[in-house]
């Protein structure tokens, strides 16, 4: 397992910041995930872990730790071999539909990429994506693994409304709005599976590190998943890829 | 139980927050000025993370439909009791039928009420803490009851604490955040001898300052955020995060409130004016 040079930060009198190299890339955040599951199991107190690109927070809630103290045994956590080595991760498979009434801006998308509507879904479909973070909204990923390709610009005037589950592109991100939000987004399809559920015994199943796909359904099926998300009955598919 | 007979301008039920699920993008939460809250729950005898209502400037109107005990903190907003007035770190009994109302705006900006043994609000995700959509609602309304055990009989320990004075201080106590190191000698005299001053800008998010300092270039990757977190914009602008802020953020984060400095600045409005001191 490669080791990076990283850098603890005090954040708060309550909070230490570690932060790897200023990259975004896989290994890095496979690092960051593979620490982050040794601090889990080796440290007694229960501390908040907030990984996101090339760093983590943790967070003692309890404002009891001794912080300063804490530094020399978290290097040492880090530089240990350990027997979390290999780290699994999740792919999702996110069902999407790309029907025109969602996706509003597919067509206008499309002909600036001087593509067809069919070519667009079909390279948004076929990519695997990294969450790189969760934030700005619960449950809303930072997608990174967007091909070049389908780069295009956030829309000059942001939305006021975008709907729930909405799935855009702007720049070179992509991803799902998880509730109602304004947003300036190019918006292709919807997701119709809550990505943040606080009924359900895990509110969030997708965590920083794992990976996304989104496959392509027709108007009936989505009305079906959408069915079976507001009743709590829909599983996600997911499969184990190897890090 | 407690009837909402008007709901004052913003009014919420909070708790200390809730923990635990930041990696997954929830806000804590909580109440912003917890020094109060923690106050006057220490009078009442109650759980350190007993529900309290945080009232936002403009005072709502509450019929007591059973009897309790209630203390008032924070901001001061010429509360009554049956048109009695009443004051802020004292234990009163209240019987069912008293209406409890507010007043002019004094002085700060959040004003909190306890009840003895706290509010029974549903709890989303660990929390009481009303934060939209986690919770169903954003704020108390009109005609809502809220709901809280009666309490008869109580002998508070103390019934009565000192008002203090952190409602006067204009001075925020800051520590350095993980890109203070990237303010020039320029910026730093700037940010910590200018006086900023509250903009219109100012919720449970966040509270953004109307005076700006010297801009810059740095950009960095999206890295966690925390309640206190001062971002500062390109442009040169300070946007502080409060209780409701978002977990993570893509602005260099140069200075980190003290638990002290959050509740000093969750009872200033707009037009107020603060400074930075570093500890």
């Amino acid at each position: 397992m490669k080791k990076f040079p990283i850098t603890f930060k005090n954040f708060g009198k309550s909070s230490i910041l570690v932060e790897w190299p200023n990259e975004v890339k896989e290994e890095i955040l496979t690092d960051i995930i593979r620490f982050k599951a040794i601090l889990k199991t080796e440290l007694n107190t229960d501390f908040e872990l907030v990984p996101a690109y090339n760093s983590l927070a943790i967070i003692d809630n309890t404002k009891s730790v001794n912080l300063s103290k804490l530094e020399s045994k978290l290097f040492s956590l880090y530089t240990k071999q350990t027997s979390i080595e290999k780290h699994k991760r999740t792919l999702w498979k996110l069902p999407v539909c790309y029907d025109s009434e969602f996706g509003i801006d597919l067509e206008e998308v499309a002909q600036n990429l001087k593509i067809t509507t069919s070519d667009l879904i079909k390279m948004h479909t076929s990519h695997q994506y990294t969450v790189y973070g969760i934030g700005f909204l619960p449950g809303f990923m930072y997608l990174g693994g967007l091909p070049k390709k389908m780069e295009t610009k956030r829309r000059s005037t942001p939305r006021l409304n975008v709907e729930k589950g909405a799935v855009g592109l702007a720049g070179e991100q992509t991803g799902v709005y998880p509730q109602e939000s304004p947003g300036g987004w190019n918006i292709i399809g919807n997701c119709p599976i809550p990505m943040f559920n606080v009924k359900s015994k895990e509110p969030c199943f997708v965590s920083v590190g794992d990976k996304i796909k989104f496959e392509p359904i027709t108007r009936a099926e989505y009305e079906l998943h959408k069915i079976q998300g507001e009743v709590g009955i829909y599983k996600p598919e997911k499969t184990f890829l190897d890090a | 139980m407690l009837k909402v007979l008007k709901p004052g301008f913003f009014t919420t039920v909070q708790d200390n927050g809730r923990f635990g699920y930041r990696d997954k993008g929830v806000p804590v939460s909580g109440a912003m000025d917890m020094g109060s809250v923690s106050r006057v729950n220490t009078l009442l005898e109650n759980d350190s993370n007993a529900a309290v209502l945080e009232i936002t400037m403009t005072g709502p109107t509450l019929l007591f439909e059973s009897n309790t005990y209630i203390a008032l903190a924070g901001a001061w907003l010429s509360p009554t009791l049956n048109n009695e007035p009443i004051y802020n770190y004292k234990v009163y009994k209240v019987e069912k039928g008293d209406i409890l109302s507010y007043g002019k705006l004094e002085k700060g900006f959040r004003s909190y009420l306890a009840v003895k043994n706290g509010f029974k609000s549903d709890t989303v995700l660990g929390s009481k803490s009303q934060y939209f959509p986690i919770t169903e609602t954003k704020c108390i309304s009109e005609l809502q009851e809220i709901d809280f055990d009666e309490t008869t009989s109580f002998k508070p320990k103390i019934s009565e604490l000192k008002m203090d004075t952190y409602l006067d201080f204009n001075f925020l106590e800051v520590e350095k955040g993980p890109e203070y190191d990237m303010l020039g000698d320029n910026q730093l005299v700037e940010l910590f001898s200018k006086e900023f001053t509250v903009s219109k800008e100012n919720n449970r998010m966040a509270y953004q300052m109307n005076e700006k300092i010297l801009g810059h270039e740095k950009t960095i990757l999206t890295s966690a955020t925390q309640p206190g977190t001062v971002q500062f914009t390109p442009a040169g602008r300070l946007i502080v995060l409060m209780k409701d802020g978002q977990t993570t953020g893509g602005y260099p984060r140069i200075l980190q409130l003290t638990e002290e400095a959050i509740c000093v600045l969750a009872q200033k409005r707009s037009t107020d004016s603060v400074t930075f001191t570093l500890v």
